[in-house]
């Protein structure tokens, strides 16, 4: 198709889904009224169950269900990056030899203060999760906080101590152990949420620093130029020859 | 607890897979899936044999109707018969793949499993936002398998594609759920649907929601003109994946339309829009299959005609057609898991899948010739497979509603898919090699070709297409009582709401009806016609070096499925306004 | 108007569209996919939103009937649960998005060779 008869076609659709949208939305309660039935009901359960954080107790509780296929739908993006991600990583690794990623040419200063926030964000991270029944936060906030925090070695230009602070086998491990775990324990007995918030912060921490694991490999090995042994670059050098 | 165990088996397998797979030895991997898969089949075995009295429902972490909250999972006897039909197939596709994937890493078992879980899920979720979560777990894990050669160009377009077009249905999806709540404040399908009930014909809100969540499963259930990634994914994504994908993951958005406008819009919106794309997907995919010489790419096509017809069936929403709706479905998933896997069997042998390069090459193969055959004919309508049952038992149900132009549609569907299948079939396992080296670009998916097919990789295709060909023996009797539990909403709301059982009259179907025979037997005749006459158009355009009589009408069609994702997308805009106005004015 | 943020949801996710279809990189695609999807975001918390309300958190506060009232904690869940899936399917696209650009040279959908053969 011409891009000029794509525009048309799409011109027409759109504007029939425009109307179609517009028509519907003025049949919604007006916006920022008092019509929540559902939402009325789940603040009495959770206030029921004691959960303070009535969001956390639909998340963890009332609709736990949703939540394991979210955990699953992690667990399978972490999984298939790994596929989708691979064949070129071998390849360029297959050309070359040894991939060596020295310290890359970074101010001090930058240095210094990535390895400074570290523990800071890993507290941050902990405090976020453990009080996601209580506050606003949990699993899914702090699992991502705390799978970015290791990530801040990388801004550093430290790229070993990232490799050596992730090893990916356990990560994997855990990741769908815990995933295993939260399904469990969700489609058995909802409503652990403190247990639930941790299991899915070990899920979502592990899932995002494999997917980023696979893109920096790519990154690293496609973008870098061929110096063998040597260091500089901005990530590291790739050992493409 | 059957219910949960039904999603837990494979998930907890899956994660064991995951976890130890690198460590694990490749035939414990092979034996835990089988045996995740095997256990999810007998799971819902049982439980289509307790639904068959009673709707089973589970709610979930101990919330109930009185709460107000929480979701439950719900098990009808069609529910679970898919559910049952889904670890059929992927058993299938795991016992092929013992040996098919020489290099395969456990990533493939974890996310098969993983894929089952889903669609189980789908299709036991009673809750909209649950079976959209459901859908996008079904989706990702199927990119990851689309994907999975990722070495191969055409792989990751086609997976690319399949992920952005129904990531997009999937959000109109969602748009539709929120405003299905924002409406009535309830995301249950039981709920929602009481809610509902007393919405006048035409409201626009509720016409709006119905619209954009079908259009997500329509896009699945590759409708025309959500169906051009169908066919892009489909031919590059490994064969036991293809197997799942055209055997259950399309008929899943057959499911989830007839499911939620049964129970949450069956009284204040028609259907008609529905029947009109799933005719129009039927012709176009029939022409489009007739047209392929790529064996995988025509199955794909072949699918969506298929399918459009399945979409037509539960369009029209009475007890008959769906009885002959699930008729037609379980003998598609099993002729259709056959051919892709007899398909698997030739690209693993002979590295391609040209119908030209491959002509007199499948005569050593005389069991994967045998498949082929097989689930041609079951494709083409042969009693008594389940195409020939469902097709005479719809026919006769939709007889009342003035649908005359199914009987047709359904003939020449029939005819023209089969007879693309058999002219394969024809070629590859009774034609005379050309000589001359193959050459397709595609890999042989074990690393080096097997000389000899391993029985695991021939057993199970023959046995989908005994299978096939059996499944319109299916006792009639259940199976118009659970279709008219299905058509029924209050079967179904009342279960979930008020815990009480609420069965609904069924009407006696007649698959063997004499017509319905007479029927067959044509269809059949008009499909070996088909081939015949194609075979010899195969030839005409092998022989010329550029394809003249190719003409013009079948250009603009190639043209049409260009591969351009931007074309994609207007035309999924395009048919959500299509949609509309054809539920709006139906 | 009292529908504008409603509206406002369905501008994100037509112009979300729109990228997509004029598109000539499949990255941007992707991003515009996410752009679309922000759109449901927006729908959700509109529909969950109530004049005068606070965030449904009691732990230093007292509940609703004595308290003021509170925002809809189930469109806040779902929508927590739709990011995640937003960022999960953006993340694999990129994957193959990646990919397509080692394999074909090029992330123009309009360069791509068509699969239809």
């Amino acid at each position: 198709m011409s891009p000029r008869a794509r525009l048309l076609l799409f011109a027409a659709g759109a504007a029939g889904c425009a109307a179609l949208y517009t028509l519907a939305v003025l049949g919604l309660p007006g916006f920022g009224g008092p019509f929540h039935p559902y939402a009325d009901r789940a603040v009495r359960q959770a206030l029921e169950q004691g959960t303070a954080n009535a969001v956390a107790s639909v998340t963890f509780d009332q609709r736990a269900f949703d939540t394991v296929g979210e955990e699953l739908i992690l667990l399978a993006a972490a999984v298939s990056a790994l596929v989708l991600l691979r064949a070129s990583g071998r390849e360029e690794t297959a050309a070359g030899d040894t991939a060596a990623h020295g310290p890359a040419d970074v101010p001090d200063a930058l240095r210094a203060t990535g390895r400074l926030l570290l523990p800071p964000t890993l507290v941050v991270g902990v405090y976020v999760v453990a009080h996601g029944h209580l506050s606003p936060g949990g699993g899914f906030q702090g699992g991502v906080i705390l799978g970015t925090a290791v990530h801040l070695l990388y801004l550093a230009g430290d790229y070993p101590a990232l490799l050596r602070l992730r090893p990916l086998p356990l990560f994997e491990a855990v990741e769908a152990l815990a995933a295993a775990a939260f399904v469990g324990v969700a489609l058995a007995a909802a409503g652990l949420i403190p247990l639930l918030n941790t299991l899915v912060a070990a899920e979502v921490g592990c899932a995002l620093v494999l997917l980023i694991a696979q893109f920096f490999t790519q990154a690293l090995l496609v973008h870098e130029p061929a110096e063998p042994g040597g260091t500089g670059g901005t990530g590291g050098t790739g050992g493409r020859t | 607890m059957i219910l949960q165990l039904i999603l837990a088996v494979p998930v907890m397998t899956a994660a064991l897979t995951a976890a130890a797979g690198r460590r694990l030895p490749r035939p414990a991997v092979d034996a835990a899936a089988l045996a995740a898969a095997v256990t999810v089949a007998a799971l819902a075995a049982l439980t289509l044999a307790r639904a068959a009295d009673r709707t089973r429902v589970a709610w979930l972490g101990g919330w109930g109707p009185a709460t107000g909250v929480g979701i439950p999972l719900v098990a009808d006897p069609l529910a679970a018969a898919l559910a049952l039909t889904a670890a059929l197939l992927t058993a299938a596709a795991l016992v092929y793949s013992w040996r098919y994937f020489a290099e395969v890493h456990a990533i493939f078992h974890t996310l098969m499993l993983l894929l089952l879980a889903a669609m189980c899920g789908f299709v036991l979720a009673g809750d909209l936002f649950t079976q959209f979560m459901f859908f996008e777990l079904t989706g990702v894990v199927a990119l990851g398998l689309t994907g999975y050669r990722s070495e191969e160009p055409d792989t990751v377009h086609g997976a690319v594609n399949f992920g952005l077009i129904v990531s997009l249905g999937a959000y109109l999806t969602l748009t539709g759920v929120a405003l299905v709540y924002g409406r009535t404040g309830q995301l249950g399908l039981a709920a929602a649907g009481r809610a509902l009930a007393g919405a006048p014909p035409g409201d626009a809100l509720v016409t709006a929601a119905f619209v954009l969540i079908c259009t997500g499963y329509l896009v699945k259930a590759a409708a025309f003109p959500f169906h051009f990634w169908l066919a892009d994914a489909h031919a590059v994504a490994p064969t036991p994946v293809c197997v799942l994908f055209s055997g259950v993951m399309v008929e899943l958005g057959v499911y989830g339309v007839a499911r939620v406008h049964t129970v949450v819009f069956g009284g204040p919106v028609p259907l008609g829009g529905v029947a009109v794309l799933g005719a129009a997907a039927a012709l176009l995919g029939a022409v489009m299959c007739v047209l392929q010489t790529q064996v995988k790419r025509l199955l794909a096509y072949s699918t969506i005609s298929q399918s459009g017809l399945l979409l037509v069936g539960v369009a029209a929403a009475s007890p008959g057609a769906v009885a002959g709706t699930a008729y037609a479905l379980a003998g598609h998933a099993a002729a259709k898991g056959a051919l892709f896997l007899a398909a698997g069997a030739l690209l693993n042998r002979h590295g391609t899948l040209d119908e030209h390069d491959l002509r007199g090459r499948g005569r050593a193969m005389p069991v994967v010739g045998a498949t082929f055959l097989l689930g041609g004919l079951a494709l083409a309508g042969l009693p008594p497979g389940g195409q020939a049952a469902g097709h005479t038992v719809t026919e006769h149900a939709v007889r009342g509603l003035g649908w005359w132009w199914y009987l047709p549609l359904s003939v020449a569907v029939s005819a023209l898919t089969a007879g693309a299948v058999l002219r394969v079939w024809a070629g590859v396992f009774r034609g005379t090699p050309a000589g001359g080296p193959p050459g397709d670009p595609h890999e042989p998916e074990t690393g080096t070709g097997l000389r000899h097919a391993p029985w695991t990789m021939v057993a199970p295709g023959i046995v989908l297409a005994a299978a096939a060909l059996l499944t319109g023996l299916l006792p009639a009797a259940p199976l118009d009582r659970a279709a008219a539990r299905f058509t029924d909403p209050r079967a179904y709301t009342a279960p979930v709401l008020d815990g009480r059982a609420a069965d609904a009259a069924a009407h006696p179907s007649h698959p063997w009806a004499a017509s319905g025979l007479v029927v067959s037997a044509v269809t059949v005749a008009l499909a070996v016609l088909v081939a015949a006459a194609a075979r010899r158009r195969v030839r005409r355009r092998a022989a010329q070096a550029a394809p003249r009589t190719a003409g013009r009408i079948t250009r603009p069609l190639h043209a049409a499925h260009s591969g351009h994702i931007g074309d994609y997308a207007a035309w999924l805009t395009a048919g959500a306004a299509l949609l509309a106005l054809l539920t709006w004015t139906a | 108007m009292s529908h504008l943020p409603h509206l406002t949801a369905g501008y994100i996710m037509l112009i979300g569209l729109y990228g997509i279809v004029t598109s000539r990189d499949l990255v941007h695609a992707v991003v515009c996919l996410s752009v679309s999807q922000s759109g449901t975001y927006v729908l959700l918390l509109a529909i969950g939103y109530r004049h005068g309300a606070t965030a449904p958190v009691f732990s230093d506060r007292p509940p609703p009937t004595a308290g003021r009232p509170v925002t809809d904690p189930v469109v806040q869940a779902m929508t927590l649960t739709d990011i995640v899936v937003g960022a999960v399917v953006t993340a694999l696209l990129l994957a193959l998005a990646v990919q397509i650009a080692h394999r074909r040279g090029t992330l123009d959908p309009g360069e791509l060779r068509s699969l239809e053969p």
